[in-house]
C-alpha cells in the first residue's frame, strides 16, 4: 500500500525504504489490528456471515466519517470539537425535510444539506482565521450553537427517511455493504482529490510547519479554511450516515462523535500537532474501535461500558505516543 | 473614556467606517486596561435590564438566589481558570461534579463525612490522573480531559444503573449547604465560595506556586530552561481542578437534591464562557480569578435575564456559544493591538 503520510514527496524523490516503512508502520498495525480482531470475531463467533458484517459497517459508517471530519482538520494543525453537534443537526434537519420525500427529493435534500454544512465548516474557519481565537474555543463555541439550533430544529426525536434513502448508505450493493461503499467513495471522491492536489500539500505544510508554510508562500489562512470545509462535508455524510441507519432526527445522536472522532483520529496514527498522517488510519481505527464494542456486547458487557474503554484507548494511545516522543528525544 | 492614539492608529477596516471603530475599540480598550471595572459595569446594566424586565428583580432575595445560582458555577470555573492560565483546558471538570454529585447521592446513606469524602477524593484522583498524564506524558491536555470525561461518562452510565435498586439519599447537611441561607440572605454556598476565591486569588498573585502557574503559560520552554519543574506546576494545576469540581458537584447535588447523568453537562461550556468572559487568555500566562468571579456572576444574571424572556434552553445554548466567540475575539484583538 502506498504511504498516505507523505503527500507529493514521493514524486519529487524516492523515499528510503526503511523511513518509508516507519511512516506507514502505525496504519498497517492498526489494519493488522483490525484484521486479528475479525478473527478473533469470528472465532467467538462462528456464525459471523454477510449480514453481521453489514451491521457491524453500518455500525461503523458515521463514526468513520466523523473520523474523517476529524482528520482533514487535524492534519491542518487545528481541531474540530463540534463535529459531534454538527452531526446532530444535519440529523434533525435532513430527518425532518425527508419526512414526506421520495428517495430521489431524499438525495436532493442530502446533497443540499452537504453544500449547506461545507458553508458552514468554511465558515468556521474564516471565523478562526480571521479572528485570530484558538480553534478549541471557536469550535467549542461553534458546537454549542449547532447543538442548540439542532434541539431549537427538533425538541424532541422524530422525522424520517425513505427507505431508499436508508438503503442507499446503509443497505447492500450486490454482496458489499453499502456503507463500505460509501465509505471508499469518500475516500476516493472527496479525499484523494485533494489529498493529490497542491492544495493537500498545502493543508500538510500548513499543519507541519505554519510559519515555515507562510515563509515558503503558502496562502495559509486558506488552506485552514480549506480544511475546516472539507472536515464539513464529512460530517454532513456522517450525520446523513445517522439519518439513514435510524431513520429518524434526534438531537442528541451526534453528541458522542466528538469524542470517538479524536479517538478515533489519535489511534489512526494522526498527529494532534498536525501535519503527520493519513485518512485511512482514522477510517481503519474506527472500524476498530467499533469492532471492540460489538466484541465487547458479545461478550455481555454493558455496552455503556464502551465509553469508558474508548477514552481509556485514546489516553493510553496518547500517553505510549506521548512516551515514544520523549525516548526518542532524550536519544 | 478617549481612545488612546494607538488604538486608532491601527491599520484596520475600521477607514473605512471611522466613527463607530474609533467607539468600538474605545470600548476594547477600556475592557483591556480596567476589565474587572469594564466587566463589573456590565454585571450592574444586566441587573438594571433584568430589573426593567421584570420589575422587582434587584431585591435582596433576588441577589442572593443569583449569588446561590452562581457558586457552584464559580467553583467549576475555579479549576478551569487554572487550567487555562497554563495554556490548557480542562473538559472534564463537569464529568468530575457529576461524579462528585452522584457519589454524594449514592453513599449518602452511609454518612454524611464518608460521602463527602469519597467525593473529595475521586476529584483528587481524577485530577491527579490528568495532571500525570499533562505532566509527565505531555499528552495535550484536550485529548486527555477530554479522555477523562468519556471514561467518567461511561462509568456514570453504568453506576446510574445500580442505583435504580436504591433509591438515592442526598444527605440533609450537603442539601442545606447547597441551598439554604443564613443571616437571612446570604447563601451558605457562598461562604463556601468566598474562602475559595480568597484563597485563590491571594495564591495566584503573591504564592511561588501561583507565579509559576502564570509563568509556565506564559512560556514553558523559558520555565524549564530557568528551572521550574514545570511537571510538577501542571500536576498541582490539575489536582486543584479537579478538586474544585468535586467542590461545585457537591454545592449542586445540594442545590438540586437529587443527582442525574447530565446534571453539570450545561456547565461545561459556562465554566469556558466564564473564564473567556472574565478575560483569561486560553493561550496561557495572563488574566486571573478576578475576572472568573464576574463572569461566573454575569452569566448567571443573564441565565435569570433570558429565562424571564422565556428564551428555550436551545436559545440560550446557541447564544453563550456567540457571547463566548464575540468576547473572546474582542480579547484577541486587543493583545494583537498591544
Amino acid at each position: 500500500m502506498t504511504d498516505p503520510s507523505a503527500p507529493g514527496l514521493e514524486v519529487r524523490r524516492p523515499m528510503a525504504a526503511g523511513r518509508a516503512i516507519r511512516r506507514s508502520a502505525w496504519t498497517v498495525t492498526i489494519v493488522g489490528l483490525l484484521g486479528a480482531l475479525l478473527v478473533v470475531e469470528k472465532l467467538v463467533h462462528p456464525a459471523l456471515n454477510v449480514f453481521d458484517m453489514q451491521s457491524l459497517v453500518d455500525g461503523a459508517l458515521p463514526l468513520c466519517l466523523a473520523a474523517m471530519a476529524q482528520t482533514a482538520v487535524v492534519l491542518s494543525g487545528g481541531i474540530d470539537l463540534s463535529v459531534g453537534p454538527m452531526m446532530s443537526l444535519v440529523n434533525v434537519v435532513s430527518a425532518l425535510l425527508m419526512t414526506h420525500a421520495t428517495s430521489g427529493q431524499a438525495v436532493l435534500i442530502a446533497l443540499g444539506v452537504v453544500a449547506a454544512v461545507v458553508a458552514a465548516g468554511a465558515l468556521t474557519g474564516a471565523v478562526i482565521v480571521a479572528t485570530g481565537v484558538p480553534d478549541i474555543i471557536v469550535t467549542l463555541a461553534t458546537g454549542f450553537v449547532w447543538g442548540g439550533l439542532a434541539l431549537h430544529v427538533m425538541p424532541i426525536p422524530g422525522g424520517a427517511a425513505p427507505a431508499g434513502f436508508a438503503a442507499l448508505m446503509t443497505g447492500q450493493l450486490g454482496s458489499v455493504p453499502s456503507g463500505l461503499v460509501v465509505i471508499v467513495a469518500a475516500l476516493a471522491f472527496l479525499w484523494e482529490p485533494v489529498h493529490r492536489s497542491p492544495a493537500g500539500l498545502a493543508l500538510y505544510a500548513v499543519g507541519s510547519n505554519r510559519a515555515a508554510a507562510y515563509l515558503s508562500g503558502v496562502a495559509v489562512g486558506r488552506a485552514r479554511v480549506a480544511a475546516y470545509a472539507l472536515g464539513g462535508a464529512f460530517a454532513a455524510l456522517g450525520g446523513l450516515a445517522l439519518t439513514a441507519s435510524t431513520t429518524n432526527g434526534n438531537a442528541a445522536s451526534g453528541t458522542s462523535y466528538t469524542l470517538t472522532s479524536v479517538a478515533a483520529t489519535v489511534l489512526g496514527g494522526v498527529s494532534l500537532v498536525g501535519g503527520r498522517g493519513g485518512m485511512i488510519g482514522p477510517v481503519a481505527a474506527a472500524l476498530l474501535l467499533t469492532l471492540i464494542n460489538t466484541l465487547l456486547t458479545f461478550e455481555g458487557v454493558d455496552p455503556n461500558f464502551s465509553l469508558v474503554v474508548q477514552g481509556a484507548i485514546v489516553v493510553l494511545v496518547v500517553m505510549v505516543a506521548g512516551l515514544v516522543l520523549v525516548r526518542r528525544r532524550g536519544a | 473614556m478617549t481612545p488612546s492614539p494607538a488604538a486608532t492608529d491601527r491599520p484596520d477596516t475600521g477607514a473605512l467606517r471611522p466613527r463607530p471603530a474609533v467607539r468600538w475599540s474605545a470600548a476594547r480598550r477600556s475592557l483591556a486596561d480596567r476589565p474587572a471595572l469594564t466587566l463589573a459595569g456590565i454585571l450592574v446594566l444586566l441587573l438594571a435590564a433584568t430589573d426593567a424586565v421584570s420589575p422587582g428583580f434587584v431585591t435582596p432575595h433576588q441577589l442572593s438566589t443569583t449569588l446561590l445560582y452562581a457558586a457552584p458555577l464559580g467553583a467549576l470555573a475555579a479549576g478551569q481558570t487554572l487550567a487555562m492560565l497554563t495554556g490548557g483546558i480542562d473538559l472534564s471538570v463537569s464529568a468530575t461534579a457529576t461524579a462528585a454529585a452522584y457519589l454524594i447521592a449514592g453513599l449518602g446513606a452511609q454518612g454524611t463525612p464518608r460521602a463527602l469524602a469519597v467525593a473529595l477524593a475521586l476529584g483528587l484522583v481524577v485530577g491527579m490522573t490528568n495532571g500525570i498524564g499533562i505532566g509527565i506524558f505531555r499528552v495535550q491536555p484536550l485529548i486527555m480531559t477530554l479522555g477523562m470525561a468519556g471514561v467518567l461518562g461511561g462509568a456514570l452510565t453504568l453506576a446510574s444503573l445500580t442505583f435504580t435498586n436504591g433509591v438515592p439519599v442526598v444527605p440533609d447537611a450537603v442539601h442545606e449547604l447547597g441551598s439554604g441561607t443564613v443571616l437571612g440572605y446570604l447563601p451558605l454556598n457562598t461562604l463556601v465560595w468566598a474562602p475559595l476565591a480568597v484563597v485563590l486569588l491571594v495564591g495566584l498573585a503573591r504564592s511561588g506556586l501561583g507565579r509559576a502557574i502564570y509563568a509556565v503559560g506564559d512560556n514553558p520552554l523559558a520555565c524549564r530552561l530557568a528551572g521550574v519543574r514545570v511537571w510538577q506546576v501542571l500536576l498541582v494545576t490539575y489536582v486543584l481542578g479537579g478538586v474544585l469540581s468535586a467542590i461545585a458537584g457537591i454545592l449542586l447535588v445540594g442545590y438540586t437534591n437529587a443527582a442525574d447523568l447530565n446534571l453539570a453537562t450545561p456547565y461545561l461550556l459556562q465554566s469556558v464562557a466564564a473564564v473567556v468572559i472574565g478575560g483569561t487568555s486560553i493561550l496561557g500566562g495572563s488574566g486571573g480569578y478576578a475576572g472568573t468571579i464576574l463572569g461566573a456572576l454575569i452569566l448567571t444574571v443573564l441565565d435569570s435575564l433570558l429565562t424571564i424572556l422565556n428564551v428555550s434552553q436551545a436559545g440560550k445554548q446557541m447564544l453563550y456559544g456567540a457571547i463566548v466567540l464575540g468576547l473572546a475575539w474582542i480579547y484577541a484583538r486587543t493583545a494583537l493591538v498591544e
